[in-house]
């Protein structure tokens, strides 16, 4: 049934349409002229997806003979992606016209990167799964080193693209011993294969898989790509890879080890929970020494990959919907810290180093509260939102009874607070001296003022995280049915 | 001796051992990484035929097409993004990686 089968992909068709469309109007007329308008269209168009995403999906359906999976989880996933991505390329524009960078290939290829990203958490096939993951890495190499005349972009497109490729290779080599041992591809026989007793091949398969992943969503001892990429692409960019995809890998993650091996809970769960403890320390500690607020932001990602990573170790239905309700939070925390990164200049130059943002609240302590707020929030200080997504995730790992996770958790998210409130600290008790001087752009400032609500205000009680615990509740048990 | 699907297995692995250690033992040249990840690529592809004509399903030969396709791709964003770099250092020793620290 082809024209149902297409119904379903709807959203990723229309998306990889006007990607094309795009890209010839643009060459075909004036180039980078288009680029603003192309922008935002794509923005605009991301948001309406994501509200026929929302609207429309209803139920689990399936694709190609089940290479293609529609369900609670994958729109859950998908609409999370298609708003960070919109939400990114609106506080961005202002920064790219600024810099000279606007052109016309870096929307399209947001573009092209979030239809991989769409495929990606809808796969219900090992070649799904593979080929959305590349379409999305290619797209990410090739806007990681979206400045080419700048030694540091490319450098970090380079070792992103190396370290990517390396990830794709441990991660192919798995599904072929997958593929080898349980006699398909598909995640639906897969379960029936690895059952009870897992046999050695596939073993071996789950975990090649496993670093793979593990690769993708920069969980330690994995992360070493993450500080130099985030440090060297241009900021925006570093926006863009601290949201979209990290949720889209995350999503990834959840539906490999449910959908495929949710029948050797055991056998998975111990390495996720060694991932989660490794990269929660080493992103809370090895982040107290940096000066660039990019590497800062970096390790602090991996940080924050490491207590997703602890819900869904916890194995159950209530761990996802915790891992997923935590992606939703960091995402909406990002956003907000990143347009606030983007407009750090002094003297009409962008500045990254921590120290410019001494005594920031004398000079400008609206957006000195803004920070605020949300940096209180990365670092899980109650009642913000940061707090309540800590929460679900360490009650989630203490009812699989791994109460050992849990404390890790706190004694980790302590060390953590220490590098957010000293930004705070800096912005409100350090030295006045030649500061930041940079205005902000309208999108950019509307981007920070709402994050920084959303974040202040979403645990009033009529608000209730805006409702997202329903979705995530029904997607954590469609996955896990 | 007749030769069967172990052998395969043998071989891939062995050329998948090869290529990550091409990438992490290279002090050289970064075009010596590219060749390494081709490697790796590659001998996951003996894999998968090797499974596709041990178990007689077709799956595995498909995948191993799209693997190629793919390969290519990877090969030609990677040679452009280093051809940019080379621009901008005047060389592709891995030891000019060294602008971000770390």
């Amino acid at each position: 049934m082809l024209s149902a089968d297409l119904a379903i992909l709807t959203p990723e068709i229309v998306l990889s349409l006007f990607a094309m469309g795009g890209l010839m109007a643009a060459v075909y007329t004036s180039k980078d002229g288009l680029a603003a308008a192309l922008t935002w269209g794509t923005a605009l168009l991301f948001v309406i997806m994501a509200f026929y995403i929302g609207v429309t999906g209803a139920g689990a359906r399936t694709a190609f003979d089940g290479m293609f999976v529609d369900d609670a989880f994958s729109r859950f996933a998908k609409i999370t992606i298609l708003l960070a991505a919109a939400g990114i390329l609106a506080i961005s524009q202002d920064y790219m016209s600024k810099t000279g960078l606007l052109r016309f290939e870096f929307p399209m290829l947001i573009v092209l990167a979030v239809v991989g990203m769409m495929i990606m958490v809808s796969a219900g096939d090992m070649l799904a799964l593979y080929m959305g993951l590349e379409l999305q890495s290619l797209a990410l190499y090739v806007v990681a080193s979206l400045r080419r005349d700048s030694v540091r972009s490319t450098e970090a497109g380079l070792k992103y693209f190396v370290l990517g490729a390396l990830s794709s290779g441990l991660l192919l080599y798995g599904i072929s011993l997958t593929y080898g041992f349980a006699g398909t591809t598909q995640f639906a026989g897969i379960i029936d294969a690895a059952n009870g007793e897992l046999s050695l091949g596939l073993l071996f398969g789950l975990v090649f898989i496993l670093a793979g992943l593990a690769f993708k969503v920069s969980a330690a001892p994995f992360h070493m790509w993450t500080p130099d990429v985030y440090e060297g692409s241009p900021t925006p960019v570093t926006a863009l890879f601290a949201t979209a995809p990290k949720v889209a890998a995350m999503a990834l993650f959840a539906r490999v080890v449910h959908d495929a091996f949710g029948g050797v809970v055991g056998d998975w769960q111990q390495v996720v929970a060694f991932l989660a403890v490794v990269s929660m320390f080493l992103g809370a500690i090895a982040a107290i020494g940096q000066t660039d607020i990019k590497r800062l932001m970096a390790y602090s990602s991996i940080s924050h990959m490491g207590f997703a990573l602890m819900g869904l170790a916890a194995g159950t239905a209530v761990g996802v919907e915790a891992m997923l309700i935590y992606m939703a939070i960091y995402v909406a925390m990002n956003i907000g810290t990143f347009a606030f990164i983007l407009t750090m200049e002094r003297d009409g130059r962008h500045v990254t180093d921590i120290s410019s943002l001494s005594a920031f609240a004398s000079k400008e302590p609206g957006k000195a509260m803004a920070l605020l707020v949300l940096m209180f929030s990365l670092a899980g200080v109650p009642p913000l939102l940061g707090f309540f997504g800590k929460y679900a995730v360490l009650a989630a790992a203490v009812e699989a009874e791994m109460v050992w996770l849990a404390i890790a958790g706190v004694i980790a998210s302590v060390i953590g607070a220490f590098y957010y409130i000293r930004i705070v600290y800096l912005m409100y008790f350090g030295e006045a001296r030649e500061g930041l001087d940079g205005r902000m752009g309208l999108a950019t400032y509307i981007g920070l003022v709402a994050m920084a609500l959303v974040i202040g205000l979403g645990w009033v009680p009529g608000i209730n995280l805006f409702g997202i615990e329903g979705p995530a509740e029904l997607a954590a048990a469609m996955l896990t049915r | 001796m007749t030769i069967g699907l172990e052998h395969y297995l043998t071989v891939a692995a062995a050329l998948f051992v090869i290529g990550i250690f091409g990438i992490f033992l290279n002090r050289k040249n970064v075009i010596i990484i590219l060749m390494s990840l081709e490697l790796m690529l590659l001998s996951v592809n003996i894999n998968m035929v090797a499974f596709s004509s041990f178990l007689g399903d077709l799956t595995g030969q498909v995948f191993t097409l799209f693997i190629l396709t793919v390969a290519a791709a990877e090969a030609a964003i990677g040679l452009a993004i280093l051809v940019c770099f080379f621009r901008n250092r005047g060389t592709v020793d891995v030891e000019a990686f060294d602008n971000l620290k770390g």
